[in-house]
């Protein structure tokens, strides 16, 4: 019996040692013991954790979102580079499913090469306005952009439409009933083509032009709902913020005591979170935070040199080939137009999978996360327009504070970027 | 134990900054009714009964009287705002689409993309008189929908 107690005397005498040597040895690496989150944070924490994210709900403006038939043949449609002026592109030339549905590339190369990195299509179902400057503000409409732009696929919607007709026809009739008959229509031809593709487009009667359109915008919307498919899986940060959530210590080891920190200044002094919010770290709003232009002569203006483009756009949701009513066409009709903070401001991209797809940036001016957060923390001014983040003393953003990171906080911080990296799951139609 | 006293210290700094960055301040009128700043209106705001979500897009309602409390019709209300501690606006032009009622005007377009404090501010112009007023909202928890 006393050999017992003392047995277990020693045993809590050795866990009351290892206790602090743990925690001598947490607070030697942090400084602070980790997983000591105030009710505040875990709420800031829980917000961006998968587990928060709703399932986007149907386009109205895309009868097909959603439907299984659509879903196959947007796959098809997708990885088909006859869909290119030469036959060598496809979408998944530049949003390769191997390369979490980018390419890996300063800027895009299709059948030329383009100004602008390639943005991820994972999880686009949840977006407000779509390419880095929005010039597009629904899934559909965006498919339709690369396929006529000339760097891109470099092609046009008669051709597409005729290609639809000829290897596509079942697919297409199932989703979107009779294909119209294209006698008449010539082999190229567009409004936004070539010279000798606009005329061509002139020479066909309105009714027939009409059709093209229609069969055009149908191929974006199969590609739109294959698009809504591709979904972000679950992160060791969202294991991590279960654990917080739940109050379940084991569950908190997910996370170095690096990693802990780093998820600290971005909640806290790093600002991220101030745009980077919601499950998929976006707030799907723009923002000029002052990053050089690929060609200072050129610089690009972002959302302010589209906005006008996306209200006229016959492919929007208020026009002749969208399914939605009028009133259900809310981002478009409340469209901010004339704010100044437009000039050279970019969308707000997604951090899930960051660390795994470089470089970063619109025009992939970062080729690592070091210089993505130490440009942050530089926080220079635009060269177009006015950064938002505040830089010291005589800026006008009184109650923004600078980003100051020691140098060990922005190794933490890119340590903890890496923690949203998951799988990219298929999701079964519902 | 200097040690100690020192990580304190750091963590207490920590937090600071993140009240700095995060928290709306303390003193913030949350009234969702005032007068305008010269006076000359009264203005009460009714967000929906439902709290949105975050990045939804939904309608409010601007109830406008005089100071002695006659509704006022025909009134251009323009909406505005944004977010101080971030530097931003808002990110829909919320625009007054209909008078519901006498004095009572829908406001559509209403989006918040974040949790935090937001200005909204309205200016109203009538046939006889023109005035501003600021209206603080701390959008909360995303997932209250």
């Amino acid at each position: 019996m006393r050999k017992t107690r003392q047995l277990a005397a020693s045993a809590i005498g050795a866990a009351a040692l290892l206790f602090i040597a743990l925690t001598v040895s947490d607070a030697g690496v942090l400084g602070r013991s980790p997983g000591q989150w105030t009710p505040d944070q875990v709420g800031v924490i829980a917000s961006l954790s998968l587990d928060k994210l709703t399932a986007a709900s149907n386009d109205p403006s895309n009868a097909a979102d959603g439907q299984a038939a659509a879903i196959a043949f947007g796959r098809a449609l997708f990885n088909d580079s006859r869909f290119s002026r030469d036959g060598s592109v496809s979408c998944a030339s530049c949003h390769a499913p191997d390369k979490q549905f980018q390419d890996g590339l300063p800027v895009a190369k299709g059948v030329g090469v383009g100004t602008r990195r390639a943005m991820p299509v994972v999880g686009t179902g949840h977006n407000a306005w779509f390419f880095w400057d929005g010039r597009k503000e629904s899934l559909w409409s965006q498919a339709l952009g690369p396929l006529e732009d000339k760097v891109e696929h470099g092609g046009n919607r008669a051709r597409y439409a005729r290609l639809l007709q000829t290897h596509y026809r079942t697919q297409y009739e199932a989703v979107f009933g009779r294909m119209p008959m294209l006698e008449g229509v010539p082999g190229d031809a567009s409004p936004l083509g070539t010279a000798d593709e606009q005329l061509a487009w002139q020479s066909i009667p309105a009714g027939q032009r009409a059709n093209v359109d229609r069969v055009f915008a149908n191929m974006g919307k199969a590609i739109a709902a294959y698009e809504k498919s591709l979904a972000y899986g679950e992160s060791r940060f969202d294991r991590y913020a279960r654990a917080i959530a739940a109050n379940d210590a084991s569950g908190q080891r997910e996370f170095t005591a690096q990693e802990v920190n780093g998820l600290r200044v971005f909640i806290g002094n790093g600002q991220c979170v101030t745009c980077h919010n919601g499950p998929l770290l976006t707030d799907q709003a723009f923002h000029n935070t002052g990053v050089a232009p690929r060609d200072s002569a050129r610089p690009d203006r972002g959302r302010a040199a589209v906005v006008a483009k996306v209200k006229a756009d016959p492919f929007n949701c208020l026009g002749p080939f969208s399914d939605a009513r009028p009133e259900q066409c809310s981002e478009l009709r409340f469209i901010v137009a004339d704010d100044p903070a437009l000039e050279g401001a970019f969308k707000t991209p997604s951090l899930r999978n960051v660390a795994l797809r470089p470089p970063y940036m619109h025009a992939g001016q970062f080729a690592t996360l070091e210089q993505v957060v130490n440009h942050y923390m530089q926080s220079p001014a635009a060269v177009l327009g006015h950064s938002e983040l505040a830089r010291g003393k005589g800026e006008s953003h009184a109650e923004r504070k600078p980003i100051r990171l020691s140098q060990e906080e922005a190794r933490d911080l890119v340590a903890f970027l890496a923690t949203l990296s998951g799988p990219i799951v298929e999701k079964a139609p519902q | 134990m200097t040690t100690r006293l020192f990580d304190t210290t750091l963590s207490a700094l920590a937090l600071a900054s993140l009240a700095g960055c995060m928290t709306p301040p303390p003193d913030l009128d949350l009234s969702l009714q005032h007068p305008t700043q010269d006076k000359k209106f009264v203005v009460a705001m009714q967000p929906p009964t439902t709290p949105p979500a975050i990045n939804q897009i939904h309608s409010w309602q601007v109830k406008l009287s005089t100071p002695d409390g006659a509704p006022v019709t025909h009134a251009r209300i323009n909406v505005d705002g944004g977010m101080p501690q971030h530097g931003h606006g808002l990110p829909t032009r919320p625009q007054v689409t209909r008078e519901l009622a006498d004095g009572t005007y829908l406001v559509e377009g209403m989006k918040f993309s974040m949790t935090g404090w937001w200005e909204i501010k309205l200016a109203i112009q009538t046939a006889d008189a023109a005035d501003k007023v600021t209206f603080n909202r701390v959008v909360t928890d995303p997932t209250a929908r």
